[in-house]
Formats: structure tokens, C-alpha cells, sequence
């Protein structure tokens, strides 16, 4: 697939005196340290390179028309011909040539919005180096909360607020949700942005290649505490990844369940909080919506009512929430109680055909 | 009526006084100016008499003219406010660094995006080209009104009520802060608590019914009244794009009122079709609206390409190149509009073939928009072109749109869209197009048909320096934000921390003030072409040397527009009328079928909006009160069976004399 992608590099050239000045600014998108932004910044080019070679004739020849057919005393003898209205070759021409670059952009994109797709686990750590075999991906799980951001390390066992690392050429495996709102988690530098929708997860693969202290954000519009909803990503050296860790695991702090529901609350601008460890469960309670003990989560109910669900027996088990997401989402209503599992639904309510 | 029974809250709801922000004082001089401009406004009325001339001539007029003009006018009025939001962002964006945090708290940043937003696209730019298409469709195809004349005037004071309660949420209680599409769970009840997304439901759902009614108007127009001989294929350019904008509207914009009746059934019974819990899903919210959204963009910008496609060839004083290109480009942006709108939530996580399929497909619609774009040049190519203003703007718009296309089909990229999108990248984009295209695009027409509605043209110069303000205003004003968005600035933020990115901020709030320039310089030509009338005047009723039929009658067309229906026998109607040696009848008159004024579209219009205010407000009882009152109009209006009135013949035969009179007056001179 890649040899496809080959005959439309050169594009890219045209573009290197541009990319040569945005380097020395501060133009993150142009000039990522991660090698999927980085492909990303290359597809940039490329396709503007491919547009150009249509965009640039339009623009001159507008102006050039504009002038030559202007009227004026002086331009007389200009060529005008008004009843002139089609030509079967120029129209095809007019097609053709858009339609032609819009199949190799079209190409371009297939096979690069693969290739590209988030959600597939990275096969090279740069232009030169694949993934060495039996490498295991970092899993950071992101929570967009109000109006901060939550990184749990699970291989690690510890969880930070508005602050994350990742060691430098070893691939990230991201896994983002939300509480409350919808939240874009971005990092310029490393990788494009994938939403943090509350109630599902979306996933993001990426790696980091050169260390450095780079900006994180929320990408849209999650409403009061939007603007301070910003954090740093550190890229570091195996070594320091370590140390950092250790920081983190020397903190006195814990992330329970019961902190957590403490910590959704709508707060702005938060300092940086490290937790030395973290309920393992965590991250997939909230993905669930369960994060609170009395209520059942969203896969044991799709469960439930993928048996058809539990009929009038269902609507007497009710509780409230006193979660924060709560009442961003749904004030004052009642939820039904995490009271049965699946297991118990069968041996109930067995499926009757 | 729990315990006690609490009569203000039955009367006023959760309106209280604390809801008005006179604590606010932007807003308060805002609200003191308003009133007093109101004042001075009423004043001016009554001291010259015309409430009389405004009501019967104009707010009950059921003459297509006369709307669309009240059309363009509601949508300069809405593009003063929409404007000064955009310049009051442009000043907080330039201000707040270095820990400043500008002139704006976040709560009325928020609002100035979402209400800048709603404004521009739902009562700027839909009342303009709305307000265009009004006035010119008839007139082009030769008919003497719309289809449903008192239906137009309806939709005209629906369109105006929508934008009125907009207005009132500046002064009473506030506006969104959810960013102009609202998206939930941030415009959830839970949320949003307060009123400014309830602002939005209903301002957008009562504007929503104009437009709807209008866009069934316009399509039964074009449809069934065309002038005989007006074949399908010898329609004007404008009148195809017309036609595939009212098919986008009819089809499109019940999903929108059907997605705000979801929503606001979310926030006013508790239901939950969009809610993180009870098996909500706000994914679908966000794919319903872009489902109205995407075909919105194209209701937008179809006119406008009408309006260039009729320029360019005015002012190249040639036919159209490539006529049949032109239409079935405009029909398969029209089919294809349907099936890009995924590509607003790429990020989303739809997975890579449903995102290349999307993104493919939006990169199609650029080839009949490039073939249109190619056209044009080719229609300029050996052509006499003529710089009058309209084509200044249609030039202006040839080069700025290219470059607004080219980011959007960029943007169209799924992996480039994971780095632009939410960026101000993709904000310069839009801007790129809605005003390369759709705002141009309008100007060209206001005043390539300005001589049509008043009899004069406006003043050259100052058009000028409106284009040149405009025009160059935009290039400092939004290139600097696709830069902004290549270094990693997201949008709708109200302060920033990196100082190195003031300087652009500054640039584009520099381009703001050009483009302000231009806007006034707009309304100074108003003026000064108002009063050099009598220079300016138009007796021919062609100033530009036509080629579609609405120059074939005079400036300003006498209330049938056409004495006799014409007859049409090729596509530029009026060109080859004028080649073949038309001579106008003038005699043999007779009377005049037309339909009369009513003064129900402004009354029920009225009461819709006091009922969305009461809405708003959960004052139950006046809503109740009002939706009855609504019906019950609705009710009378159709046992009014005086709508339609004669002209009589002598008055044909007045007004055509005079006519007559001033084309003989013209010839000798």
C-alpha cells in the first residue's frame, strides 16, 4: 500500500522552502514531535501540494481573464465573442481535471485514513523504526472530567489530574470517556484529537519520539471551565518515565471510588494532582456510569435488556445518585439499583421460546 | 399549587427581575442605546406620518417585492448585531494574555460565540438570500407573486419573530453558552439550567416554520408558475439554484424541528433521547443536526452561485459557458450534500472506512463546485467585463472561495481533520466560504438589484470602498486564524497563556476593522445613493444591459410586474427579446388578478412569539393562552374571504403610459 502513496511524495517537496520557515516559529501542527502527527503534517502538505496544482491556475487565470477581457477604450481589440457559450472539449476538460485530483486525493485519503484510524494499534515507531515484536503498548485511560483532565496508568497503578508522561518511542495506547459533557482530548505535538464522549469509550493510539514538554488540551467546547481545561504531556527518557512514576507512587494520595466521585465535581483550573494508587475498576465504572455502588451499570443493563429485559420487577429497585455527573446530566431522577446481575436474570427469568 | 398558591410564578414563571443583567454594563448601555435608538425611530414615525404608509404598505403587504426587501433589511439589521459580537470576540481574543482576562467573563464570551453563530447563519444569511430569492424569482420566470402569497408574508414574521426573541435574550435573561449547535449533554437540562438554550429551541423552531413555509413557496413558484415557453432548460441559472435550495430546505428542515422537539422535550418532560443515562445517546443528536446542518451550508451558498452565475454573465456581456454543466453540477451538489455529514465528528470515532467514506465523499462535491468555478472563468473568457461592483464581488468571491475550498476539502482529509478540527483552522475555513461566497455573494446581488426594487443604482464609490474594506479586511482578518489553528489553537476560548500568539490576534482584530469600514461604508452608500436618486435613476428598467426577464419591466416594477405574462423562447429571456427587436405592447390592457393584503401573518407571528417567550419562561398559563390565541387566529384568517382584488384595466393602462412616456422620453434623448 505504501508504494501507492509513493508518486505524490514529491507534492511534498514543492512545499519543504514553506515547512523550513514554520519550523523556526512556533507552529506545532506543521512541526509535531510524535510520529503520527507527523504523518499527519505530511498528508497536510500533500494534499495541498495536489490542490494547488488546480487552485493555482484558477486564481491567475480569474485575474489574468479579469484584465485581458476587461472593457475599456484601450482594449479594443481584445477577442469577444458573446453568443460563445460551450465547447464539448473545454467542458471536459473542466471535469476531468477536478476529477482527477480529487481520485488521487481520494486514494491518498483511503489508504492514509486507515492507516491512520486511531483505534489501530501502531506498527512503527517512526519513518525507520517498526514496533519490535512482543512490544506492549503504555495504556493511559482518560477521563474528561469538569472541567479537568484524569489519566490513569493501570500497568503503573497510579492515576494523576492535569498532568501526564509517557516514555519517549514506546507506543500509547489511550482509552478516553468522559463524566459529564463532551470533551476533544488533544495533544498537538503527539497525535490529532479523539472526543471523550461520557458513556463510551473511544481509544487512541500514539508515540512520542522526542522528549519534551508539550501542550494538552480540550478541543471543544465543554462550557464555564473550558479555557482552563489544559494540562502538559511530558515525553521522556525510559529512565525518567521511571523516575517519574516513583514521584507519583510516593504520593500519599489515593483515587477510590469515593475520590472520585469528590473529584467529577465541577472545579477550574486545578492545580496538578498525583494519586499513588487507584481502584483498578475505576475507569471502567465510569465508562459504565456505576461508579456509585447503588447503581447498575450500563453493560449489565444493555445485558439485561438484550434478555428481553426484566419487566415490572425492574422499575422497584431504584435509587439516587449523588453523583456530580448526576446531576450534569439528569437532576432529581431516580436510577435503577445495581441489585441483580445477568446470572441472576437467567436463573429468574429464564428465556422462554 | 403545592401548598400555596403563588401567583407571580403562575403569572411570570422563573421570570424575575434578577433575570434582567443590569448588572452588566455592556449590556446596559447596549439596552439604553436600544431604547433610545427605538424612541428616536417611533419618533421619527410618528413626526412624518407613516405608520400608516409601514402598515399597509409594507408589515400586511403580501407583494413578493416588498417582502424580500423587508427580508434583506431584516438581515442587514441582524448583521449589525451578529457583526459587532464578532468584533467584540476579536478585542477579548487580542486582549486576554498575560494572565489578563479581558473585557469578557467566560459566561458572556460564551453567549457572544453561540449567539454570533445562531445570528449570522439563521438570521443574517438565511434572511438575505431568503429576502433575494423572494424578490428576484418571481420577477425572473414571469410571474406576478409567489404561490402562496399571504404564506410569504407569514414566513417573513415567523423568520422575524425567531430573530425578535433573540434579541430580547440580550436584555432578558441571556443566550446559550453551548456553541450554535447546542450539542448535548452541555445543553442538557442538567447543564444548562437556565434559559439561553431555551432562547435558541424556540427562536430557532419559530424562525424554522418561516422557513419551511418559504421553501415551499418558493418550490411550488418555481415549479408551477414559470412563464410559458420557460422550459426547465432555459430557466436562469439563478432560478435552478433557487429550486435545489427550496428542495434542500423542504427536505432538511424538518429534521432540525425535529431534533429541537427532541431536545426540548429532554429539557422541558424529562425524557431521554440525548441523556448520558437512562439509555440516552448524544451521538444522535449530534448526527441529526448535521443531517440539517451539512444541506444548510448548501441552502446557503446555491443562491449565492445563482447570483454569480447571473452577474458574470451580465458583466461579461455574454451567455453562460456551458449552461448544462452549470445545472447538473448545482443538481449533484444537491443530491450530494445528503452524504458528507459525518464529516463534522471524524473525531468521533466512527472508524476508518465510515470516515474515508465520508470524507471521499465530500471531496466529490468539489468537482461540480470547481466545474461551476471553471464556468464562470469561461464565461469571463472573451467577454466584455464591465468592473461595476457586482462584479468586483463576483471577482473577489472566484479568488477567496477557491482558497476557502481548498481548506474545506483539505479539512475533508479524515487523519489532516484529527489535527484541524476545533481548531481556528477550521473557523478561517468556514468563514472562508460563508463569506467568499455566501456574504459576497449577497452584496452582489443587494446591489446588482438594487435599481430593480428602487428605481436607482447605488452610488459606485462607495460600493467600491465597501468591497475593497471587505475584501481585503477578510484576508487580515482570517488568514491570521488559519495560522492560529496550525500552531494548535483550539476555538471558543476567552483567554490565552502563551503570549507568541497575541500578534496574530491582533492582525485578525485588524481585519475586523477594515471589514467594520466596510459595513459602514455599505450603509454610507445607502445613504448617499438615497439622496443622489435623482442622478442615479434607472428609466429603463435595464441599467445593466440584462439578460433575464425581471429587466424587461420597469425600476420599480409596477405591483403585477408583468402587464401581460411574456413569452419566452430561449434561455437569457430578455437578451434575445431584445435581439429579435421586442416591441412592449401598449394597449389592450385588461384587469389584473392580485392578491390582497392581510394583516394575519404579522398578528399570528405575534402571538407565536409570546408564546415562545412564555416558553422560555415556563409561564405556563400565558402559553397556554397563546397557542390558543395562535389557533384561533389561524381560525378567523380563513373565514377572511376578501383575498384577492382586481387591478382595474384603466390602472394598467396609467401605468403603463407612463412608462411608455419615459422609454419614448429616453429613445429621443
Amino acid at each position: 500500500m505504501l508504494t501507492i502513496k509513493k508518486p505524490f511524495t514529491w507534492l511534498r517537496l514543492l512545499l519543504i522552502p514553506v515547512v523550513a520557515l514554520l519550523s523556526g516559529c512556533n507552529w506545532v501542527v506543521m512541526n509535531p514531535s510524535g510520529d503520527i502527527a507527523m504523518q499527519q503534517r505530511n498528508l497536510i502538505l500533500t494534499s495541498v501540494g495536489l490542490m494547488l496544482l488546480i487552485v493555482v491556475p484558477v486564481i491567475v487565470l480569474t485575474l489574468l481573464y479579469a484584465w485581458r477581457y476587461r472593457k475599456a477604450d484601450s482594449n479594443r481589440q481584445a477577442d469577444y465573442q458573446p453568443d460563445w457559450d460551450h465547447s464539448t472539449q473545454l467542458e471536459l476538460v473542466i471535469w476531468a481535471a477536478p476529477l482527477l485530483i480529487i481520485i488521487a486525493l481520494g486514494a491518498i485519503t483511503w489508504i492514509n485514513t486507515h492507516t491512520l484510524d486511531p483505534y489501530r494499534p501502531l506498527d512503527r515507531i517512526d519513518a525507520t523504526r517498526p514496533v519490535p515484536a512482543g512490544a506492549k503498548p503504555l495504556v493511559v485511560e482518560v477521563v474528561a472530567l469538569d472541567w479537568k483532565w484524569l489519566f490513569i496508568y493501570p500497568e503503573q497503578g497510579i492515576a494523576l489530574v492535569n498532568e501526564m508522561a509517557a516514555p519517549i518511542d514506546r507506543p500509547i495506547q489511550f482509552k478516553i470517556t468522559s463524566s459529564a459533557i463532551m470533551n476533544s482530548f488533544f495533544i498537538p505535538a503527539l497525535a490529532g484529537q479523539i472526543y471523550a464522549m461520557p458513556g463510551m469509550e473511544t481509544k487512541l493510539s500514539a508515540v512520542i519520539n522526542k522528549p519534551g514538554e508539550f501542550d494538552g488540551f480540550s478541543a471543544n467546547y465543554s462550557g464555564h471551565g473550558f479555557n482552563g481545561m489544559r494540562f502538559k504531556f511530558h515525553g521522556l527518557a525510559t529512565a525518567d518515565f521511571d523516575k517519574w512514576v516513583a514521584t507519583n507512587k510516593a504520593s500519599d494520595k489515593k483515587l477510590t471510588r469515593a475520590d472520585y466521585l469528590e473529584l467529577e465535581k465541577p472545579s477550574e483550573r486545578e492545580p496538578v494532582q498525583r494519586f499513588a494508587s487507584v481502584d483498578p475498576s475505576l475507569f471502567d465504572a465510569v465508562v459504565n456510569r456505576c461508579v456509585e455502588a447503588n447503581k447498575m451499570c450500563m453493560k449489565e443493563m444493555m445485558a439485561v435488556d438484550a434478555r428481553g429485559g426484566m419487566g415490572k420487577p425492574g422499575t422497584y429497585n431504584l435509587a439516587s445518585s449523588t453523583s456530580a455527573t448526576a446531576s450534569m446530566s439528569d437532576p432529581g431522577k431516580k436510577y435503577v439499583a445495581a441489585i441483580c446481575s445477568v446470572r441472576d436474570l437467567a436463573t429468574d427469568y429464564p428465556v422462554v421460546n | 399549587m403545592n401548598d400555596t398558591f403563588d401567583l407571580t410564578k403562575f403569572i411570570f414563571g422563573r421570570l424575575t427581575l434578577e433575570s434582567i443583567p443590569y448588572h452588566e454594563p455592556i449590556i446596559l448601555a447596549t439596552f439604553a442605546g436600544v431604547v433610545l435608538g427605538g424612541l428616536a425611530l417611533m419618533a421619527a414615525l410618528t413626526y412624518f406620518k407613516v405608520w400608516g404608509t409601514l402598515w399597509h404598505d409594507w408589515l400586511t403587504s403580501i407583494d413578493h417585492k416588498k417582502i424580500g426587501i423587508m427580508y434583506v433589511v431584516l438581515g442587514l439589521v441582524m448583521l449589525m448585531r451578529g457583526f459587532t459580537d464578532a468584533l467584540m470576540m476579536r478585542l477579548q481574543q487580542a486582549t486576554a494574555f498575560n494572565g489578563s482576562e479581558g473585557f469578557l467573563p467566560p459566561h458572556h464570551y460564551d453567549q457572544l460565540f453561540t449567539v454570533h453563530g445562531v445570528i449570522m447563519i439563521f438570521f443574517v444569511a438565511m434572511p438575505l438570500i431568503t429576502g433575494l430569492m423572494n424578490f428576484v424569482v418571481p420577477l425572473q420566470i414571469g410571474a406576478r407573486d409567489v404561490a402562496f402569497p399571504f404564506l410569504n408574508n407569514f414566513s417573513f414574521w415567523m423568520t422575524a419573530s425567531g430573530a425578535i426573541l433573540v434579541m430580547m435574550s440580550l436584555f432578558i435573561g441571556e443566550f446559550g453558552q453551548t456553541g450554535w449547535l447546542a450539542y448535548p449533554p452541555l445543553s442538557g437540562i442538567g447543564a444548562s439550567p437556565s434559559v439561553g438554550v431555551d432562547y435558541y429551541i424556540w427562536a430557532l423552531q419559530l424562525a424554522g416554520v418561516g422557513t419551511l413555509l418559504s421553501g415551499i413557496n418558493l418550490l411550488v413558484t418555481i415549479i408551477k408558475m414559470r412563464a410559458p415557453g420557460m422550459s426547465m432548460m432555459k430557466m436562469p441559472i439563478f432560478i435552478w439554484t433557487a429550486l435545489c435550495t427550496n428542495v434542500l430546505i423542504v427536505a432538511s428542515f424538518p429534521v432540525l424541528t425535529a431534533v429541537l422537539g427532541l431536545l426540548a422535550m429532554d429539557r422541558y418532560v424529562g425524557t431521554a433521547f440525548f441523556s448520558n443515562d437512562f439509555g440516552g445517546n448524544a451521538m444522535m443528536y449530534v448526527n441529526l443536526i448535521w443531517i440539517w446542518g451539512h444541506p444548510e451550508v448548501y441552502i446557503l451558498v446555491l443562491p449565492v452561485f445563482g447570483v454569480f452565475s447571473e452577474v458574470v454573465a451580465t458583466f461579461s456581456g455574454k451567455r453562460i459557458f456551458g449552461y448544462t454543466s452549470m445545472v447538473y453540477a448545482t443538481l449533484v451538489i444537491t443530491i450530494l450534500s445528503y452524504l458528507v455529514w459525518l464529516h463534522h465528528f471524524f473525531t468521533m470515532g466512527s472508524g476508518a472506512s465510515v470516515n474515508s467514506f465520508f470524507g471521499i465523499t465530500t471531496m466529490i462535491i468539489s468537482i461540480p463546485t470547481g466545474a461551476k468555478i471553471f464556468n464562470w472563468l469561461f464565461t469571463m473568457y472573451r467577454g466584455r467585463i464591465r468592473f461595476d461592483v457586482p462584479m468586483l464581488w463576483s471577482i473577489g468571491f472566484m479568488i477567496t472561495f477557491t482558497i476557502g475550498g481548498m481548506t474545506g476539502v483539505l479539512l475533508a482529509v479524515p487523519p489532516a481533520d484529527f489535527v484541524l478540527h476545533n481548531s481556528l483552522f477550521l473557523v478561517a475555513h468556514f468563514h472562508n466560504v460563508i463569506i467568499g461566497a455566501v456574504v459576497f455573494g449577497v452584496f452582489a446581488g443587494i446591489n446588482y438589484w438594487f435599481p430593480k426594487a428602487f428605481g436607482y443604482k447605488l452610488d459606485a464609490f462607495w460600493g467600491k470602498v465597501s468591497f475593497w474594506f471587505w475584501f481585503v479586511g477578510f484576508y487580515f482578518a482570517f488568514m491570521p486564524l488559519y495560522v492560529l489553528g496550525l500552531m494548535g489553537v483550539t476555538r471558543r476560548m476567552s483567554r490565552f497563556d502563551d503570549p507568541s500568539l497575541q500578534i496574530w490576534f491582533i492582525i485578525a482584530g485588524f481585519g475586523a476593522a477594515l471589514i467594520a469600514v466596510g459595513i459602514l461604508a455599505m450603509f454610507v452608500q445607502f445613504v448617499v445613493s438615497y439622496r443622489n436618486r435623482e442622478s442615479l435613476r434607472d428609466l429603463t428598467g435595464d441599467p445593466w444591459d440584462g439578460r433575464t426577464l425581471e429587466w424587461s419591466t420597469s425600476s420599480p416594477p409596477p405591483a403585477y410586474n408583468f402587464a401581460f405574462t411574456p413569452v419566452v423562447h430561449d434561455r437569457d429571456a430578455w437578451s434575445d427579446m431584445k435581439k429579435r427587436g421586442y416591441q412592449r405592447p401598449t394597449e389592450g390592457f385588461i384587469p389584473i388578478h392580485m392578491p390582497k393584503n392581510t394583516w394575519a401573518g404579522v398578528v399570528i407571528a405575534g402571538l407565536a412569539t409570546a408564546l415562545g417567550f412564555a416558553l422560555i419562561w415556563h409561564m405556563w398559563a400565558i402559553a397556554v393562552l397563546m397557542f390558543a390565541a395562535v389557533i384561533a387566529t389561524i381560525i378567523i384568517h380563513t373565514f377572511n374571504f376578501k383575498r384577492d382584488y382586481h387591478i382595474p384595466a384603466d390602472v394598467v393602462v396609467r401605468t403603463e403610459a407612463v412608462r411608455t412616456r419615459q422609454l419614448a422620453r429616453l429613445a429621443f434623448n
